[in-house]
């Protein structure tokens, strides 16, 4: 398969009154043809940022991108003009967010904001947008597509604004669906609706998706390979299989330690991550998840250490000590 | 209502507290909201959010409520709190009603029930200093006279969740999720509450931060006896945390029970629909899993289904779901539910 989107070392900065936050610090990673790529971490870790930097959407002058590469199908978007980024953004990668009700126009029916994207992307007449907006209600499981066009939307539910904003990420036929937390506004039956019409129309259109989340739980079942984040830097990559059976990094271990599982027998205890996240202005020199890791060692302290490679073939880790985490812990089940 | 059903420490079709001591009963409690009929020209609405619930809790025990946005779990809290004022029904706390106290009455009832915000920022004011915060509640309810003494017990408290004693002098936005939420367990602390009405206290925390939480509110309440309503959507974070759980859905509860029964052997298809939708974090465990996705969403509450307001969703409907309302029934000892078929 081919490399669809490959972003490398991409460097997103804010200036902020305590000073240059390194939201995004030097990632790289990349997204195969009709791929489902999940990027993990925390509140503050940069995952956000780094799919707003993708799309070309840091809000100057605060935010700014100040190095790396962002190589959609070979093309880096961070060269392209505002005009030809405009093109990008809904055409050829599609966006689905957290809040619908703030990604929608309020004042707008559904029906325009879905024919919108269609008449200029596409070049599309009235007509032919109506048609086609029509069949994507009914592609995303919205019954009565022609009443429901002319609604707005407040009348639809959280979970059908939801399916509206897949309808409009697809409604290009885009390569890429990047999806920023898409379902965790929304309650847990209605997630397992939408996680599922994504994964299936995923797959039937042969669109690769990035899902960006802070919750492993959800992207266990439907990932190909998980990045996890850590203070604007990837700390571990591998398979959803390795990442969750052979976690190689203590922070990514850690995760998936602290949160009770059902399938699992009630543990007397939780194992939390001791400490507080980091506070990215006064990053330490060394390994940022250092002040609270079990298994630091002196050198974490001053050297950061580079994700390298550890067990099977794609599996990254950022950490001194992976080589220890893999002898002296069992998989995580 | 089923009286063959019932159990020995069971009033009539009322679950109560498995055995002991009971803290707050909760009867048939009714809140409903008047919505619309205003400016918009619309008939008014009547909002249905907790129709005729009942449960009981007893001593040091932690009752989890779970359920979805709007199924009424919170406003459930807020009445026993008296934050609301139920539309009918009993809240009976340490034995007293206190439906019909007026506010003079309440306030030192306030001081054994305190609540935790699931957002800690906008529950704290910006303004006050943690100290300041945590000193206010103490010398309201005249618990220590002197400033002094206060701030001798601010100490202690701030030390009790885990923080050091110079965050006395921090404000709130000083401080990180988790420090804040430490604070906000300090202040329902600080005027030595009986029953904690937990809400959603670990759903706004990163998932590093939330055992943290969970962890102190267990050592807190093995150290202090203390008793927890523990509201979440969270349906892994209130099976570790409860003695007992309560589902609701659309203002009633379908289904209490032991913890162990409730997660092994639900009995209401709603509860099993929940269970089934929680995802776990190991990919090979999710592709063995079969996946039912329970179709449809959450009716209004202002014009909820007729019969089982479940019925609509319900994978194992039948005819007579649409008529009758099911009663919550003892099911086996302990184990409530409130379906036809159960």
């Amino acid at each position: 398969m081919a490399i669809l989107l490959d972003v490398r070392n991409l460097q997103t900065h804010f200036s902020t009154r305590g000073g240059v936050v390194r939201a995004v610090d030097g990632v790289s990673w990349d997204v195969q043809e009709g791929e489902t790529v999940a990027l993990v971490g925390e509140s503050g870790c940069g995952k956000s940022v780094t799919a707003l930097s993708i799309m070309r959407l840091v809000a100057p002058p605060a935010g700014r991108i100040i190095g790396g590469q962002v190589l959609f199908k070979g093309r880096d978007l961070l060269a392209l003009s505002e005009e030809e980024m405009r093109h990008v953004r809904g055409r050829e990668i599609g966006m689905v967010f957290q809040e619908p009700m703030t990604s929608l126009n309020p004042v707008l029916t559904i029906g325009r904001q879905l024919t919108e994207g269609l008449e200029i992307h596409l070049g599309m007449s009235s007509a032919e947008a109506r048609k086609r907006a029509e069949e994507l209600l009914g592609l995303v499981g919205i019954p009565d597509g022609a009443r429901r066009l002319r609604q707005y939307p407040h009348q639809f539910s959280g979970g059908m604004r939801q399916r509206m904003m897949v309808a409009m990420a697809l409604a290009c036929n885009p390569s890429l669906v990047l999806a920023d937390e898409p379902t965790t506004a929304l309650d847990v039956t209605i997630q397992a609706q939408i996680l599922e019409l994504m994964k299936d129309l995923s797959r039937r259109l042969g669109v690769a998706m990035l899902i960006i989340t802070h919750n492993l739980g959800v992207v266990a079942r439907y990932a190909d390979r998980v990045n996890v984040m850590y203070a604007g830097r990837i700390i571990e990559r591998g398979t959803a299989r390795d990442i969750y059976h052979s976690p190689r990094h203590p922070y990514t271990l850690g995760l998936l330690r602290s949160v009770p599982r059902l399938d699992e027998p009630r543990r007397a205890r939780l194992a939390p991550i001791e400490g507080q996240p980091p506070d990215l202005t006064r990053l330490p020199a060394g390994c940022a998840f250092a002040p609270r890791c079990a298994f630091r060692v002196e050198r974490c302290a001053h050297e950061v250490p580079p994700l390298g490679p550890i067990g099977e073939p794609g599996h990254v880790s950022a950490c001194w000590e992976a080589a220890r985490l893999e002898r002296e812990y069992e998989p995580v089940r | 209502m089923s009286p063959s059903a019932e159990a020995p420490t069971a009033t009539a079709g009322r679950p109560a507290a498995a055995s002991g001591d009971v803290l707050l009963e909760v009867r048939h409690l009714v809140k409903h909201f008047t919505v619309g009929g205003g400016f918009f020209g619309g008939p008014a609405g009547l909002v249905r959010a907790v129709d005729d619930v009942s449960f009981a809790i007893k001593r040091g025990e932690t009752l989890g409520l779970v359920g979805e946005s709007g199924c009424g779990k919170t406003t459930t809290g807020r009445c026993i709190l008296q934050l609301e004022r139920p539309t009918s029904g009993q809240v009976i706390f340490e034995g007293r009603d206190l439906s019909g106290l007026d506010l003079t009455e309440l306030r030192p009832v306030r001081r054994r029930m305190q609540v935790i915000f699931q957002d800690p920022y906008s529950s704290l004011n910006p303004r006050m200093t943690v100290g300041q915060i945590l000193a206010e509640p103490i010398a309201v309810h005249g618990i220590i006279p002197s400033a002094r003494g206060r701030r001798e017990r601010v100490r202690e408290l701030l030390q009790r969740v885990g923080l050091l004693p110079q965050h006395a002098e921090r404000y709130p936005h000083q401080l990180s999720g988790g420090q804040r939420q430490r604070v906000g367990i300090a202040r329902a602390l600080a005027v030595e509450p009986k029953l904690i009405i937990c809400d959603e206290p670990v759903s706004a925390l990163d998932v590093s931060i939330q055992a943290q939480i969970i962890n102190l509110l267990e050592d807190l309440q093995a150290e202090l006896g203390l008793t927890y309503l523990f509201i979440a959507h969270d349906l892994a974070v209130v099976r570790h945390i409860s003695d007992r759980v309560a589902v609701m859905y659309l203002g009633k509860i379908v289904e209490v029970a032991d913890r162990v029964e409730l997660y092994e052997r639900p009995l209401h298809p709603y509860t099993q629909a929940l269970l089934a939708a929680v995802p776990i974090p190991d990919p090979e465990v999710e592709a063995s899993r079969a996946r039912h996705v329970l179709g449809g969403e959450v009716p209004s509450p202002l014009n909820p289904p007729s019969g089982c307001v479940f019925h609509p969703r319900c994978p194992i409907a039948v005819e007579k779901c649409r008529g009758e309302i099911p009663p919550l029934r003892e099911i086996t000892p302990g184990h409530w539910a409130a379906c036809l078929l159960a």
